[in-house]
């Protein structure tokens, strides 16, 4: 079942592969068809995991593949993949439909989208490390093609920034699993096997250095401060689509190698070292939004507040580091909202990110002072806009919301002053986005300046349905999980209480 | 269920009308009033039958409500002057504007406003209040297009925010203080640091939310919202939500000791500094934003010396006489086109109905006797005695500065015009709807007193589940009425002196008008910095850790070429060096091979020599 799901997307890319060139209009809708598949197949298996056990591994698979290197095909989803997994299939469905009037080589824009589809699917629901990194390199080489392909003219160096700066993360994160895998006993690279061997129990220096490796080449990826500075560029000079997967789905490969490897495994080394993750998170997240503050390209700015985001995760896993027993409690809380955030912030930041597209279709730059008043022309894409931006700076009654209180909330106790100043952080983000919004769409729509040529906007068409079904499902399922949050930390709080209790000591 | 319903059907009532947008215009405002009615119906039901509800949410942590007696009155009195908004609003918004947007937003926020007073706990309510602070936004920039409106609700929502960071704290606090499921009514039974600081944390997004020193001056901005919005969100709701809560949370205050008298003398300046500011204000608006902040003083003061009958009583006395006088200065604005006071000279005199009910209400608010915030501020008063002199002489300031700038405003609006004013300019109408809220309001001003006299003060206490508020000694009731009658009269008579003679208001201060320029303290303490360190961080990201990531790039490009130029070239140097030299001994190893015998054995000979040489020496 579940390699159905990961292998889906790549079996109808390899056939694609002889679909005859001229067939080439129907290589979108065949897309479409393949993620709308592939996230029914994820639903049932949801459905299948609450209706099993609900708490450990579901829809295990383990098959032999070196096994002279005690390396094997393990998959399973537990309550930090599953939900992943479903925005990952969400996601590039959301880009399928936005994509349905892509125009330029569109063989190979499909093809390449369906092998990255399967390969994030791959990736979160890997139980072994040497499958965890083929997938985790995979994506950046896949990612590298979409950006260089399909990108603004900047493109070709920015693509080659984010493949080096990653690539480079991933080779840490490489002698990191090696290191595991010699530390072991016998030796392998079986996640779950090494979780209960905790091979570097007695050996704190050898962990921490490993714990250094690995977080090295997650924190690159996911990113965090002061290893973020591959991420503006990549996403303003990537296709809107490509900067949707990279900000929703390639982010949330690092974030989510600490909640599925870096903690578990070394969890010693965690406890050691939880305050380096619970300064780097609150670094980025201060930073992250105030350089977002200071943005005038709407795709810096979302790059940065991504920054901005990802540093709660971050946060709310040091602190569930920092907490001594009594606090059991308040730290699944923090890692319940840091897996929910990964959740949420792939929605609100997706939608965000498609929006921007939209708003590049019409005026042909991201910059946010060519803009103003479009409220008048636009006022479906003025609308979702609002909600997109109220949902991103954490308003309650959407997903953001539930993922901040709960990281705030579980952290403060154990890391009390970085997490009052990374609370802040929502007040800069709010003030951030609504003066964007301000600036592009309220107003008379007057620029005092006259250097730049407005953007043609009174001939400014309002959203295409493709669009809008593109964006308002991902808004939807983020005012969803805001209202009833229960479906999904029903799902996410016994992994958050396990993977506390091994940290925990 | 009747709460659940209360909650429900506005929310509900919200998003079909913003999400039809203008197809539901014309709908709009009959909805609106229909689910008014039907929620003030609720509320008084809910009041009586005390229903809770709940639903699961986070982990161990529900979303959940309840009505208690404090919650009974606010949600009994924020349905009421709800009520009176929206029958108000659907004159004032009129058929060209985008009703659905507008009264779906005020339905939002309503909701939100009755979740926020039977919140149980800090995730309910900061759930909520957010809310709350969202749909101001979305009132005050309500028309956009208008310049510096949308900058206007910014403010107003960051302000605020700023101040929620407190509230999000204070959820950390009191998980960690082992409050269970952040219960606000158990705030007060856990102990140690954590809970003052779950406490503090509440009451700074409380001061915040209320406008209080030092945040007042969002409540300034806010007025660039519509009259309606102003009534209900900036005066009878949102903004006495913050003191809501600080009553609410009382018990908790006084547990910490320390944070009553903090919260208290706030609640005192902000009265006595902010009264002063109403005073000298020119924009009949921004006096009665000044006033609600100074009004709403008297009730944090309240809840940080334990008067919470007396709080109790303001807030509903507020709502009230505060609703009706900006429903009033908004049928002026829109009949009259402006909310200048010296414009709105005479006004009482062209629209009669409109300017008894504001003089009514004017009136209550300048603490005539018998009228209702009389009865209130003496309650307030008279608990704050006990705790401070000083306090109580701080509280009695501002409530005669509080019938100074009420008597202003009587004055302006009672005063003829110097010249008579072309008719068609002067003679704006009034509609109906906007009329009818009105007198219920002024009743409800005059009447709402009772609550203080004794057997319904007890009753009221009962219902607060507090002890009975301390009676004042009648030289107390005396001095205050005797102070308020006086500064009434003296001020009516300066101002109206003034203005026949040279037409001009008393107390013209501008400091005090700029509202204490506080906005201009912020900006130069606060905004100024973070904007400063924005742009610094944004040049560092740019310029040094990108940079650094270029140069790592670019020192490795340059090492290549380092290498290939110098390193490769010795190399290969090295390499045709070796070539050069085999090449050239095997030139010279050919030599000897001529292919003549008798050269052969020379070589022989000589090599023998040699080696024969080599032999002897060697040995």
């Amino acid at each position: 079942m579940l390699s159905i799901i990961v292998f889906l997307p790549a079996i109808v890319a390899a056939l694609l592969l002889f679909v005859p060139r001229k067939r080439v209009r129907l290589f979108p809708w065949i897309w479409v068809a393949t993620s709308a598949v592939d996230l029914a197949l994820i639903i049932v298996a949801w459905t299948g995991y609450i209706v099993g056990t609900g708490t450990g591994f579901g829809y295990e698979e383990n098959v032999r593949w070196l096994p002279m290197l005690g390396s094997g095909y393990h998959i399973a989803v537990d309550g930090f993949s599953l939900p992943i997994v479903a925005l990952t299939g969400v996601l590039f469905l959301a880009c399928a439909v936005y994509s349905l009037r892509e125009q330029r080589r569109t063989r190979s824009w499909v093809i390449l989208f369906l092998f990255l589809q399967t390969v994030s699917l791959g990736l979160f629901v890997s139980l072994d490390l040497l499958v965890f990194f083929v997938f985790f390199d995979l994506s950046i080489v896949a990612m590298y093609f979409i950006i260089a392909g399909w990108g603004h003219p900047g493109a070709a160096r920015a693509a080659l920034q984010f493949f080096l700066y990653t690539f480079v993360g991933s080779l840490a994160l490489l002698l990191g699993f090696i290191g595991l895998y010699l530390a072991s006993t016998p030796h392998t690279f079986d996640m779950v096997q090494l979780v209960h061997q905790d091979p570097l129990k007695g050996d704190p220096v050898v962990a921490g250095i490993i714990l250094f490796a690995i977080s090295l080449g997650l924190a690159v990826k996911t990113p965090t401060v002061p290893f973020h500075t591959w991420l503006p560029p990549a996403h303003t000079e990537a296709p809107t689509a490509g900067s949707v997967i990279l900000a929703g789905i390639l982010l949330k490969m690092g974030t989510y190698g600490f909640v599925r490897i870096a903690m578990p495994i070394l969890p010693q080394a965690w406890r050691d070292y939880a305050l380096v993750f619970v300064i780097v998170g609150v670094v980025s997240v201060l930073y992250g939004a105030l350089v977002a503050l200071a943005q005038t390209n709407l795709k810096r700015m979302i790059a940065y507040t991504s920054v901005n985001h990802m540093g709660y995760i971050i946060l709310g896993l040091g602190a569930a580091g920092l907490a001594t027993g009594s606090n059991v409690q308040a730290s699944a809380l923090a890692v319940s909202g840091a897996v929910t955030q990964m959740v949420s912030h792939g929605l609100l930041t997706g939608a965000l990110f498609l929006l921007a597209g939209v708003l590049y279709a019409r005026g042909g730059t991201y910059d946010i002072g060519a803009y103003g008043g479009l409220a008048k022309t636009v006022p479906v894409f003025t609308g979702l806009m609002a909600v997109a931006v109220f949902g991103s700076l954490g308003l309650p009654g959407f997903s953001g919301f539930i993922a901040e209180f709960q990281i705030f909330t579980g952290s403060l106790g154990s890391a009390p002053v970085p997490t009052a100043l990374s609370v802040i952080g929502i007040v800069i983000t709010a003030a951030l986005l609504l003066r964007m919004f301000q600036r592009i769409f309220l107003g008379a729509g007057q620029r005092s300046h006259d250097e730049a040529p407005p953007a043609p906007q009174a001939s400014m068409k309002d959203v295409f349905s493709r669009e809008f079904f593109a964006v308002a499902p991902l808004l939807a399922l983020s005012v969803v999980i805001g209202i009833l949050p229960a479906f999904l930390l029903h799902v996410i709080d016994p992994a958050a209480r396990a993977l506390v209790a091994l940290v925990g000591g | 269920m009747p709460l659940v319903l209360l909650v429900m059907l506005p929310a509900a009532a919200a998003v079909v009308l913003l999400l039809r947008g203008r197809r539901t215009d014309a709908a709009a405002p009959a909805i609106a009033v229909a689910v008014a009615v039907i929620d003030l119906g609720l509320a008084i039901v809910a009041a009586i039958a005390r229903p809770s509800a709940e639903v699961t949410a986070l982990n161990s942590i529900p979303g959940a409500v309840a009505v208690d007696g404090l919650a009974a009155i606010a949600m009994v009195t924020v349905a009421a002057v709800f009520l009176a908004v929206v029958v108000f609003a659907c004159g004032d918004i009129g058929r060209g504007e985008a009703r659905s947007r507008f009264f779906g937003t005020m339905l939002l926020f309503v909701a939100a406003m009755f979740v926020t007073v039977t919140a149980v706990n800090i995730f309910t309510l900061l759930a909520a209040w957010e809310i709350m602070g969202a749909t101001s936004y979305a009132l005050i920039g309500f028309w956009w297009s208008e310049p510096g409106k949308a900058r206007s609700g910014l403010i107003a929502f960051i302000t605020t925010r700023s101040a929620d960071v407190g509230m999000y704290v204070a959820a950390g606090a009191a998980l960690a203080a082992g409050a269970a499921g952040l219960n606000l009514a158990r705030l007060d039974e856990v102990a140690g640091g954590w809970r003052d600081i779950a406490l503090a944390g509440l009451a700074l997004a409380a001061l915040g939310k209320s406008a209080q020193l030092p945040f007042s001056f969002w409540l300034s901005h806010a007025m660039a919202g519509p009259s309606p919005v102003s009534a209900l969100l900036h005066s009878a709701a949102m903004v006495a939500a913050g003191g809501y809560l600080l009553l609410r949370i009382e018990p908790g205050i006084t547990a910490t000791g320390w944070l009553g008298p903090v919260v208290a003398w706030i609640g005192a300046l902000t009265a006595l500094l902010l009264g002063a500011v109403a005073v000298a204000q020119r924009d009949l608006k921004q006096l009665l934003a000044a006033s609600t902040c100074s009004q709403i003083g008297f009730i944090v003061l309240a809840a940080g010396v334990g008067g919470v009958a007396g709080g109790a009583t303001q807030f509903v006395a507020h709502a009230a006489v505060k609703s009706l006088l900006f429903l009033v200065a908004g049928a002026w604005l829109a009949a009259l086109g402006t909310k200048n006071l010296l414009r709105l000279r005479g006004a009482a005199r062209t629209h009669p109905v409109a300017g008894i009910t504001f003089t009514v209400g004017a009136l209550a608010l300048g603490g005539l006797p018998p009228l209702s915030i009389w009865v209130a501020k003496d309650q307030i008063l008279s608990a704050a005695l006990p705790a401070s002199t000083a306090l109580y002489t701080v509280g009695l300031a501002a409530a005669a500065l509080s019938a100074a700038y009420s008597a202003k405003a009587l004055a302006v609006i009672w005063t003829r015009p110097a010249s008579v004013a072309p008719l068609d300019v002067r003679a704006g109408r009034i509609p109906v709807s906007e009329l009818l809220p009105l007198p219920a309001l002024a009743i409800a001003a005059t009447v709402l007193g009772v609550l203080g006299v004794p057997p319904l003060a007890a009753a009221w206490s009962r219902t607060l589940g507090t002890p009975d508020a301390p009676t004042s000694p009648p030289w107390e009731f005396a001095m205050s009425a005797t102070l308020a009658v006086t500064v009434i009269v003296l001020v009516v008579w300066w101002q109206h002196r003034r203005l026949t003679r040279s037409d001009e208001l008393v107390a013209d201060t501008a400091w005090l008008r700029d509202w204490l320029k506080m906005e201009a303290g912020i900006d130069v303490i606060v905004v100024r910095p973070i904007r400063a360190l924005s742009a610094w961080c944004s040049r560092f990201d740019d310029r040094v850790l990108s940079q650094a990531v270029t140069t790592v790039g670019s020192a490795v490009l340059r090492l290549s070429r380092v290498v290939n130029a110098r390193l490769e070239w010795a190399i290969a140097a090295a390499v045709a060096f070796v070539a050069d030299g085999a090449r050239r001994l095997a030139t010279a190893a050919v030599r000897p091979q001529t292919g003549l015998l008798h050269q052969y054995y020379d070589q022989a000979i000589v090599g023998m020599a040699v080696l024969v040489a080599v032999f002897i020496l060697m040995r």
